[in-house]
Formats: C-alpha cells, structure tokens, sequence
C-alpha cells in the first residue's frame, strides 16, 4: 500500500516540477490563449473561459495546492507534536488545560471557524497566509492522538529504566518516546496534509481563497461561478477534482502502509 | 551514620471506585505500615517474598522512589526521597539501583543494547572519555558472564531473555550502587538460566557486598539465594527472619499454607491428594478489607482478637511474627525488622 | 502412582509430527520428528523450556497452527482411527471440545469478555449439541450448574463477566468449558502459571478430581518440574522440537537417563540445598540454526564425537523408558537417517 501510495504523490509531484520545463507556464493566466476550448492535442486539458490553458493552470496550481497542505500540515503537526507530548508526558494540570482547551475547540464547526477567519482578512489571501488559517485548526486532531500514544508509551519499562539512569522528562520525551513514535507521526503528518489540502480546497471553491493564485480549489471555484456544469464544459471542473482525488488516494494510501509499518501486529508474517 | 535507605512506616493507599451514581468509593490498601533499613556497611541480602495482589512491588516502587507513599516516608541517608535536591537525586540514583522483571521491556527498541549501557555511564559522568566507558562496559558485561562482542551492537530483539537480563544486570553493576532491588529478576527467564543468573547476584553479594532486596513470589529461589525474608501478605507483614527458619519452620499459619502449596520436585508426595483442612473452596483471590490481621478470615486458627492488628511478637533471635497465637513471645520494639536480620559474614 | 492398573489403552497416537515456520530467515522446525502415544485415562506431564516446541504441538493437534506455521507432516490418530491432522474445519469443530479440549494459560484467549460466564457456557452447549438433540434453556441450565459444582465455582458466578473474576475463578470456568462437553484428551497448556501457589494447589486438585471422574487423558503442558512431579503419572522431556525423554514419573525424577534431564532435574531449586546454583551451561539453541546432529550435543558434558554428525532416535532403554540419545545406542552401527 505504501508503495502504490508514494507512486502516486511521485506522479503528482513530478507532474508540478517537470511541467513547467514543456509547457509555457504564461498559459495559465487568463486571456492567454482561446477561451472555452474542448481538449485537444493543442490544449490537452481545454481551456476555461478566460482563456486559461487548462493544462498549464495544473502544472501551477497542483504544486501550490500541495504547498498549502504541506505548509499547514507542518505547522499544525509541530504545534500538535509539542502539545501533544508534553500534555500526555506531564500530565496534571498542564495536561488538563491542553486538554480541555482542544476539546472544547473540536466541538466548534471547523468550516465556520474557516470560512470566518478567511472573510475576515481583509488584505489579499496570498497562498501562504490561506496555510496558515488552516493550519490555525490542523493541529487540534494531532495533539489529542499525540497525546493518547503518549499516555500509553509512558508507563512503559524502559520509561521508568531512562528514569533510573538519570533521564530528566525533556530528555526522556526527545530520546525515549519520540524515536519510538517516528512511524506514527509520519503517518499523522500525511494525514494532517491530506485534510488541509481538502479544508483548503473546500475554501477555495467557495471563492476564499488566493484570488490570483490558480490553485485547484479556486479552479474549481472559477469553474462554478460560470456555470461550467451546466455548460457542458466538463473538463473545467473534471480535471482538478481529478488531480484532488489522485493526492487524497495517494496521501491516503501513504498514511495506511506507514500506519501498518508503525503497528507491527497488523503485519501478516509472524 | 543514617542507615543508607529507610522505610518508615510507608503505606499506600488507593481510592477507586464511586461509579457514576453512587456507590461507595473503596479503598484499596496496597501496603500497611511497612519498615525496613538497610545499612551501607553491613550489606544483607532480603527477600520480600508474597503472592500476587501481596504489595511487594508497591513497596519496591517506593522504596526506589518511583511511587510517592500515601503515608509514612523513605529516606535515602535520613533525608526523605521525595525532597532531595538534584545532587542528593543523582547520589541516590547511584547508590540505589533496580533490575525488572521483564527482560525485554526494559529496552527501548529503537536503540540498540548499548544505550542502556552507556546512558547512565554519561548521565552520571561515570566516564571521562569515550574510550573509558567502553572499557567499563566491557568489564560489567564479562563480570556478568556475557561477551562484549557477541552483545555490544545488536537489538534487543537479536539476543536471549538471558543474556538481556544479565545485561541490565551489568547496567546496574556499572554505577556500582550499595543496593539493588530486583523485582523478580529470574521468573521470565527459562529454568536452566534462574541458576546461572541468581548464582551471579549471589557473587555480587558476597563478593562485591552490594545489598540486595530480592522480590519475589517463589519461595525455593528465595531460599537458594537469600539470608532473610519477609513474607507479606495483602500489604502486611506476616512473618520475618532468617530463610533458613522461616522456611523450614515456618509459624505464620499463612506461611505454612503457602510452603505446604509449593509442588516439590519429588513424585508422589500426596500434594495433589491431600485434602486440605480448609473451608470449602474460597475464592482466595477476593480482597481482603478489614483492619485486623488480614488472614483471619482464612486462617484455621483465627481468634476474636484477630480483629485487631497484630504485632511483630519476636519468638526468637532471627525470627518476628506478627500473628496473635505467639503473644507469649517478646515485642519487638519499633517495627524495625532490621534486628532479625543476619548480616553478610566477613 | 501407578498407570491405571497397568490397562494401557492408546487414546492418541503421534507419530512423525513436525511443525514448521516459515520465516525470512529460513524454516524453523518448531516441532521435529515426534513419536508420541497417550494412553487413556493417565495424566502426561510435557516439559520443556521456551523454544522446545510443547506449546507448538498441542496447537497443532487442535489445528490451532497460524501462518507462517504450518504442519509438515505426521499423524496423531485416535482410538477410533481418526487423525486430528487430517480433518477438514468443520470437522475439527466437531471435534473440539467434545472429544479434545484445551485449557489455556491464559484465561483471555477462551473467554469472552462481553459475556456472562453462565450465558457462554450455554452457548457451547448449544454449539455442540447433535442437530436436532439442542436441549432446552432449563436443561441447559441445570448442565451449567453441575459443571459450576464440578469445577467448584459458586452458581452465582453465572451472572458475572469474566473481568469480575479473579485469576483463580477465570481459570476454573475455563475448565468447565473444557470439560462441559466430556472430551477424552483435555490439552492443559500451563493453566497455572499467572496463578498464585495456593491457588495453583487448589486448581490442580480439582483438575485431576475431574479426570478421575472423566476418566480422561490430560496432557499438562509447562516447565514447572515441581508440579510435573506432583501431577503426572509419566512425562516428556522436550528440547528444540524434539522428544529427548519420555517415562513413567519416578523414572524421569529418580533415574534420568538423556543428558539434559539430568541437568534439568538437578537445576531444579529445592529446600535441601543452599547457596549451590546449578544451571545448565550455555546458550539455547535457534531452530533457524540448529546444531548438526544431536541438537542438545553443544551443550552436553557427556557429548561424544558422533553426537556431532548423528541424530539420536528415541529407543527403549527401560520398561516404558524412552531415550534419544546416542550414549544408549546399543546398536554399534549407526542408523543411517
């Protein structure tokens, strides 16, 4: 599974960086060539109705959609990693403040909480500040899953061995539990990226998102507001829910093959 | 000079229970009213010795200071465990060692053996290079029986239950501690090997006159090994003395029972036949609450005063029991069980 | 202790057993060449250490074997002809339980924990019944309550989930699964070893009470020669994967004729001895790679040079003592295998 996963996020990373060397990138602005054209050799993806190369405007936007997801995933995984590993090792009151403080936020809608943020920012969505409104919520799952594996980890015996060959709780954390842990963080951070990417999108195809970037979301977004359904230009939306659907199977499958690396009864041999 | 390790009167206590619409909320009492010094200069070798459920790991957890008692203190050098500083803390850490029970749970998996080796030889700068601490792990790791080079390098995963126990055997050898608590150190290990590795602990004593408290449930290991011991039963104390008396002549009624219920290796002994003089078949394992002798409900010879918390009657030199049938003998003062010990010979 | 009376009907009869395991390293024979026969009616102590392969063969006779296990060969035939390792699943169903049944070391893998202990034993009941002959709920019932008073565990303990028992408790209705359905081979894998002496004393009495009234097999699986001595009638000295030993139980104690009996038996802690620690030297062995010849020959004090190139068969060295050893090949030339 890991393997057809990494593949696939292969294919698509590949896509992003080599396109630019075979196609003029210039094409996905608009007005750079005929508008509402059906695929064809010239334009292997069709063109939108501003005259945007289809096929150009994936080989921008595919990199950036995957910037956002990584950038917020980053984000939201660190702040996640930290919180998560000291509310579960110290536990107490500090463990009950993070706690309370990310079950109580959980409850809140993260689509309203998203859609608030991103119409309250006045200045230009730039594709950078659109991973940091989701990253504002990306790091809430990540510290209460950290936490639970942390719970468990620490009642180990080598935890109470680091102990009493003189670990102090910040070593024993960095060099006892988070080595130990590495699998299933990696498969947390895919994750993390998986659902920022589609927070993003699902942003972005309700217009708040970067205006100017071509991203798939806002393609998507573009796609909708000229009624490219009903029209019948089928390739306009198909495509980029296309590329969409590709990274989340990839991502998804990327996070399963580590989730079985990382759990090792799941394995079938011995 | 304050003994090197002390436990004064510790007790624990849990609180569970008070489901979500009422009930009572039951108290667990894991160790009543436990002491014991160990003295730096005099090394002894003691059993704690108890089933299941008895409070012996409980008391080793405190005494390593890895569990805070709900009453009474353990003081390493007369100063409480739970304030001392960070030097008094390393002191401790270095006079004070542990073996578990597990011999393969102690080991963190990502790392190799080595850590476990080398980690408390820099935490305690017990090394002044790297070339240094090798060289006292090589030493460590051969005065336990194993070979530097068939061990150092590899994974837990790659190496015996054996030798991994022996190798956490080194690791507390390595900080040269006066005290180590093994927490049943041979019961996941195979048969053959028990032998092998008590002899060892056995050498440490004698020879290197490191103080042991050997926790265990078995009784013939205790006898191979240890001088004294201490029978627990339900977090107290029942009988207390020298192996050699308490097992071949044991008076507690429960140590009778558990020595009578241990399968000797010889065929045809009547263990299986005999009918024992019990009350139809109790479920032993239930819990026992009550405030006086903690065996009375299932002792043949239980008395009304039983009710009543017993104390240590000192029937001879190096032997206590804390059960009512001895009254005649002698108390012995101060709960410290310490002066029915014998000490290493010189 | 004598063997039923000297009328020594076979129950089970092993021969050539071997269970591999299929590994990245190489195949593992985890059980190797075991000729076995159980007779009706005795209680058979099996030893060994962890590797020897005891559990593996009780596994394989209940086709409990997980992949990358599988059996290799051999046969283990009952009274009536039929081989446990050639039966189909559903076959085997049938057969568990009402002709062989375990009773495992740990309680976990037989009990449900989202059932009563009453409503599980039920449930057994049920399973097993022929089609057609399912008794009715009261029957049911009063089955339920005479295992209860077989096995000695109070009626009330019907209501309860197993996680409201103690160690001691969950063992016994372990037991009177096993036995509900009155097999003739009860497979008694360690079923004392997380529970305390006296309890331990407690259940083994009961144990062999209940074989009496069966007048069923038991094989009794572990390590604990103490108890092996007290419970069995003869025993089996296993050591990677294969059967060294096997007597009648004073024999093995008083009079152990393979090498490593010996140094088991003396290595065994007693009341007698104090401060003598005598182990057995050396490492154990890795089945991905045994030694050549005689598997125990690295470790023996009384090896000689063919123990390096031969294996040792299993022969009759006394009245139904059986020894695989070259030191009791009286044969000078030496078998070719």
């Amino acid at each position: 599974m890991l393997a057809a996963g990494i593949c696939m996020i292969l294919l698509v990373v590949l896509f992003g960086a080599l396109g630019p060397i075979f196609v003029d990138t210039d094409k996905a602005q608009p007005l750079a060539t005929t508008p509402r054209q059906e695929p064809s050799w010239e334009h292997p993806f069709g063109t939108d109705d501003a005259g945007r190369d289809l096929l150009a405007v994936m080989i921008v936007g595919v990199p950036l959609t995957m910037r956002i997801g990584l950038l917020a995933g980053t984000v939201g995984m660190s702040l996640g990693v930290f919180l998560g590993f000291t509310s579960g090792y110290m536990g107490g009151k500090i463990d009950t403040a993070i706690r309370g403080t990310v079950d109580t936020l959980l409850t809140v809608p993260g689509l309203v909480v998203l859609v608030s943020i991103a119409s309250t920012i006045r200045e230009e969505i730039s594709v950078n500040i659109m991973a940091l409104v989701v990253a504002s919520l990306a790091w809430m799952w990540p510290t209460r899953t950290i936490r639970s594996q942390v719970l468990t980890m620490r009642e180990r015996a080598y935890v109470q061995m680091a102990k009493l060959n003189g670990m102090n709780n910040r070593e024993i954390i960095w060099k006892e539990l988070f080595p130990n842990l590495l699998p299933y963080l990696a498969a947390n951070f895919t994750n993390a990226v998986n659902w920022a990417i589609l927070s993003s999108v699902g942003l972005e195809a309700l217009g708040l998102g970067p205006q100017n970037d071509p991203t798939l979301g806002m393609t998507i977004y573009w796609a909708i507001t000229f009624s490219a359904l009903i029209r019948g230009m089928w390739w306009w939306w198909a495509i980029p829910i296309f590329f969409i659907a590709l990274i989340f199977v990839g991502l998804l499958l990327i996070a399963a093959g580590l989730d079985e690396l990382a759990n090792p009864k799941q394995r079938k041999a011995v | 000079m304050p003994p090197l390790l002390e436990a004064r009167n510790i007790r624990k206590v849990y609180h569970g229970g008070g489901q979500l619409f009422g009930g009572e909320v039951s108290e667990t009492v894991a160790c009543n009213d436990f002491s014991l010094s160990i003295d730096a200069d005099n090394p002894t070798f003691t059993t704690i010795a108890g089933e299941s459920g008895s409070g012996k790991t409980t008391i080793a957890r405190m005494l390593l200071g890895v569990l805070d008692p709900s009453g009474g203190e353990v003081l390493y050098q007369g100063q409480d465990v739970r304030d001392l500083k960070k030097d008094g803390q390393q002191r401790f850490r270095q006079d004070v060692q542990a073996i578990f029970q597990d011999p393969f749970e102690v080991y963190n998996p990502f790392y190799k053996i080595d850590h476990i080796l080398t980690t408390p030889i820099y935490k305690f700068g017990l090394a002044a290079s790297k070339t240094e601490a090798y060289e006292k792990i090589q030493e460590a790791l051969r005065t336990v029986g194993l070979r530097p080079e068939e061990t150092l390098g590899r994974y837990p995963h790659q190496l015996s239950g054996g030798q991994r126990q022996r190798i956490t055997i080194a690791r507390a050898l390595l900080l040269k501690p006066k005290l180590i608590i093994a927490d049943e150190p041979v019961s996941m290990v195979d048969a053959s090997l028990r032998a092998t590795i008590l002899a060892g602990l056995h050498t440490l004593y004698k020879d290197f006159g490191i103080s042991f408290i050997y926790i265990t449930h078995d009784l013939t290991t205790a006898y191979q090994v240890s001088e004294n011991i201490i029978i627990l039963f339900h977090g107290a104390v029942a009988e207390a003395g020298s192996t050699e008396k308490v097992i071949k002549d044991p008076q507690h009624p429960y140590t009778r029972e558990l020595i009578q219920s241990i399968p000797v290796p010889v065929p045809g002994s009547g263990w299986i036949e005999e009918d024992i003089e019990e009350k139809e078949v109790e479920d032993l394992d239930a819990e026992v609450h009550t405030s006086g002798c903690p065996y009375a409900l299932r002792c043949p010879a239980a008395m009304d005063k039983c009710q009543e918390p017993p104390p240590f009657f000192r029937t001879e030199g190096e032997r206590a029991v804390s059960c009512f049938l001895y009254e005649e003998s002698p108390v012995l003062q101060g709960n410290d069980l310490h002066e029915v010990f014998r000490e290493r010979d010189r | 202790m004598s063997v039923n009376g000297g009328n020594k009907e076979t129950l089970l009869d092993i021969r050539g057993m071997e269970v591999h395991f299929e590994t990245r390293r190489g195949i593992a024979r985890a059980v190797n060449e075991v000729d076995l026969t159980l007779y009706k009616g005795e209680r058979f102590g099996l030893v060994g250490e962890s590797g020897s392969g005891k559990t593996t063969l009780i596994l394989a006779l209940l086709r409990m074997i997980k992949t990358p296990g599988f059996i290799a060969a051999g046969s283990a035939t009952l009274d009536d002809g039929t081989d446990l390792l050639k039966l189909n699943r559903e076959e085997i169903r049938r057969v568990r339980l009402k002709r062989v049944a375990m009773v495992p070391q740990g309680a976990m893998n037989s009990l449900n924990p989202v059932m009563r202990i009453g409503d599980q034993l039920m449930l057994t009941i049920r399973e097993h019944a022929e089609d057609g002959e399912i008794p009715d709920k009261h029957t049911q019932l009063k089955q339920v309550e005479e295992l209860f008073y077989r096995v000695g565990l109070k009626p009330a303990v019907a209501r309860l989930y197993p996680h409201e028992l103690s160690g001691g408790m969950k063992q016994r209705a372990c037991i009177a699964q096993a036995i509900s359905l009155n097999p003739q081979l009860i497979l008694a894998d360690e079923p004392t070893s997380a529970l305390d002496v006296v309890v331990q004393r407690q259940i083994m009495q009961t144990l062999r009470k209940l074989q009496n009234e069966l007048d069923a097999t038991v094989l009794l699986v572990g390590h604990d020669m103490g108890l092996m001595a007290q419970f069995a009638e003869r025993v089996g000295i296993m050591y990677g994967g294969k059967l060294v030993e096997v007597g009648p139980v004073e024999d093995i104690f008083h009079n152990p004729q393979h090498p490593y009996t010996q140094l088991l038996i003396s290595s065994i802690p007693n009341f007698e001895i104090k401060g003598e620690f005598r182990g057995i030297p050396g490492v154990g062995l890795s089945l991905l790679d045994p030694p050549t010849g005689c598997l125990f020959h690295p470790r023996c004090p009384k090896a000689i040079d063919r123990c390096k190139s031969v294996e040792p068969q299993l022969k009759e060295v006394a009245a139904d003592q059986l020894v695989s050893c070259l030191l009791h090949e009286e044969d000078q030339h030496a078998p070719a295998s």
